[in-house]
């Protein structure tokens, strides 16, 4: 069982920290050149040559393209009108036709923008051939925006996931085996022979717990080296702080198991609590979706998750270096969490039943 | 110090599955539950034992009551479950070192009560619990359960599922245990094992139907018992249970427990009947009653 514990999530860890990111890479691009001049070419060799596109097939109708989309084959299509070249000259305007497949709303609106971009840095080149001296008097002025990504200056996905990602295995881990134990023993009946003993409700829960802190300390250890060595993801804050926020963490996650425990009289009860509070605790966390693009009620919910603060923290102290002062309100808001949940739990086991 | 059981009451939900239960078990007595399955053996140990509150009564285990010294009485009593309830994955000794911590002593400390049953086990005390036989496993939760030196030991079916031998000397650790002072109850469906303790109940549906010593309860028998065979047994049975004045009917090993509603029965009439049936090698004498018959009768 220990290996199994110990194995599994940190495999999951490497796996899902390299698949989870929301770049959209590869993304298979065909276009329709029905103008063949030098100034349409220098366009394709545009999306040629950036790495978030793979230049696939020139097709030489439209509907050619649209069966190739409906059958997956190509993911966007450009089509460059006829003409392209001299009505850019003369008129020095143009409409270029995009087609984006949008089954995947939120790839279609990614790859959208890498379009954009590399049509407007196109145009800026091609505007300044195309500029006489005598309009330049008339040109606006640019305004150039530079962003700089603060804490995560290369806008690395790994950074801003491996973090999340090992809050969720900790949790999930803890969770599950706190949850199944006190049922486990239900099930094969010690539970009955320890009632009968003057072993205080305490003594037995500290005892139930104690082990899974442990084990839940440990993964987050063995996380943590992973996530140095193998994604190299900045460790820019304390790791003291981390592991005390974590402490307080997983008495949080403990409490909630054991509590769902006491209320179960199978294991198979008790997974399926566990899975339902997990699944939404990792939805609701603000790892694969922004909190603030939440609906209200949803917002307020999460103020309720647990697993939100420890994303926040990990994420806050890791990257950004933040401070004790800075996790504070995160740090007292889980310690009540955890004194409510435990209190709870402790409450709820009865020797009696 | 023994257990003083008055007026125990307890429903699941619309069962009721003790009635109004009263009876005392002096101290340092074997005293024996007899029931079959269902009977509420298994509710009213889990009442004595602080596991589940009565709807009704109060009773008392070792002078304590059972609601509100329930500490005292975890202190106090060893309790053997019908399921064995020990930790699989822990070995025989580390299970009887955990017991022992539990109630805060130490495997020294009480060895001399336990001796006799552990060293049964003791070849064997690196094997995981789990991986004991049934007989073992009983040894085993024994001895768990008297590690801290219990005054009263309760034992909830402790042998059933157990080979004839392992039962045989788990009865006679339980004569040893008795010597030794401490009070027992024991429950168990078996009627052959009632007549190896001082006084039982017979229990059934919820209801005490009697308590006595197994050779009162045997004398009560009101009718005289006769041993039936013949050579066709599942004939032999249907013949008797046609037979207009039969009373009761009951297969017994290799006879049938035959009692008569009349009071002036005479053997040589039922021999003539079951000749007309065509039954051969018919015997017909007259035997002593056991607990089960008793059961029986009182159970109809």
């Amino acid at each position: 069982m220990l290996p199994i514990i110990f194995v599994l999530p940190l495999l999951q860890l490497v796996i899902l920290s390299n698949a989870a990111t929301f770049e959209v890479k590869n993304i298979k691009f065909g276009y329709i050149d029905n103008d063949h001049s030098s100034t349409s070419r220098a366009l394709i060799e545009k999306f040629n040559a950036s790495t978030y596109f793979d230049v696939l097939t020139d097709f030489t109708s439209e509907a050619n393209a649209s069966s190739a989309m409906l059958n997956g084959e190509i993911d966007v299509v450009l089509e460059i009108p006829r003409h392209f070249a001299r009505n850019l000259q003369k008129e020095k305007y143009v409409n270029l036709g995009v087609t984006i497949n949008a089954i995947d709303g939120a790839a279609a609106g990614v790859e959208n923008v890498y379009i954009t971009q590399i049509i407007q840095s196109y145009n800026k080149n091609i505007r300044t051939d195309l500029v006489q001296i005598s309009d330049a008097q008339i040109q606006p002025v640019y305004i150039d925006t530079i962003p700089l990504f603060w804490y995560n200056e290369t806008l690395n996905y790994k950074t801003f996931m491996v973090p999340g990602i090992l809050v969720l295995l900790v949790t999930m881990i803890t969770l599950f085996l706190s949850g199944m134990n006190i049922v486990r023993e239900k099930e094969i009946g010690t539970l009955e022979q320890i009632n009968v003993t003057p072993i205080k409700k305490s003594q037995f829960i500290i005892g139930k717990l104690f082990p899974f802190w442990v084990i839940g300390m440990a993964l987050l250890s063995i996380g943590l080296i992973i996530a140095k060595i193998i994604f190299d993801v900045p460790m820019v804050g304390s790791l003291l702080l981390m592991y005390v926020y974590t402490s307080i963490y997983i008495l949080v996650i403990l409490g909630i198991g054991l509590f769902i425990s006491n209320f179960t009289d199978t294991q198979q009860q008790a997974m399926f609590i566990a899975w339902f509070f997990v699944v939404i605790f990792i939805l609701m966390s603000g790892l694969f979706t922004p909190i603030e693009s939440m609906p209200k009620w949803a917002q307020i919910i999460t103020e309720f998750n647990p697993i939100k603060y420890y994303v926040e923290v990990m994420r806050m102290v890791m990257l950004k270096g933040s401070g004790f002062m800075d996790i504070l309100p995160q740090l007292i808001k889980t310690l009540v969490y955890a004194i409510v949940m435990n209190g709870l739990a402790v409450w709820s086991y009865k020797k009696t039943t | 110090m023994g257990i003083s059981i008055s007026n125990i009451s307890k429903s699941y939900k619309n069962v009721k599955t003790l009635h109004d239960i009263s009876f005392d078990v002096k101290p340092n007595e074997l005293f024996g539950l007899i029931g079959p399955d269902g009977a509420g053996k298994t509710t009213l140990f889990r009442i004595l034992t602080t596991l589940l509150f009565p709807d009704e009564g109060t009773a008392t285990v070792a002078g304590f009551d059972v609601v509100g010294d329930y500490k005292e009485i975890r202190k106090n009593v060893g309790y053997m479950p019908g399921r064995f309830s020990l930790y699989q994955d822990l070995t025989v000794e580390e299970n009887l070192n955990f017991f022992a911590t539990i109630f805060g002593t130490t495997i020294d400390e009480n060895y001399d009560l336990i001796k006799d049953i552990y060293v049964q086990i003791e070849p064997f005390k690196d094997r995981r619990a789990g991986k004991l036989s049934g007989g073992m496993k009983q040894k085993l939760a024994l001895s768990c359960a008297l590690i801290h030196k219990p005054k009263v030991l309760f034992l909830d079916e402790p042998t059933t599922g157990v080979d004839p031998v392992s039962r045989k000397e788990f009865w006679e650790m339980l004569k040893r245990l008795q010597q030794k002072g401490i009070t027992i109850l024991v429950s168990t469906p078996y009627m052959d094992e009632a007549a190896l303790c001082d006084r039982v109940a017979l229990i059934q549906d919820g209801n005490i139907m009697e308590i006595d010593t197994p050779e009162a309860i045997v004398k009560h028998y009101p009718k005289p018992i006769y041993n039936v065979r013949a050579h066709n047994m599942y004939q032999l049975i249907t013949s008797l249970k046609d037979y207009e004045f039969n009373h009761s009917v009951y297969p017994f090993g290799e006879f049938v427990h035959y009692t008569d509603s009349r009071t002036d029965f005479k053997p040589m009439e039922l021999q003539h009947y079951l000749e007309s049936k065509n039954l051969k090698n018919i015997e017909i004498h007259e035997t002593d009653a056991t607990i089960e018959d008793t059961f029986m009768e009182l159970a109809k």
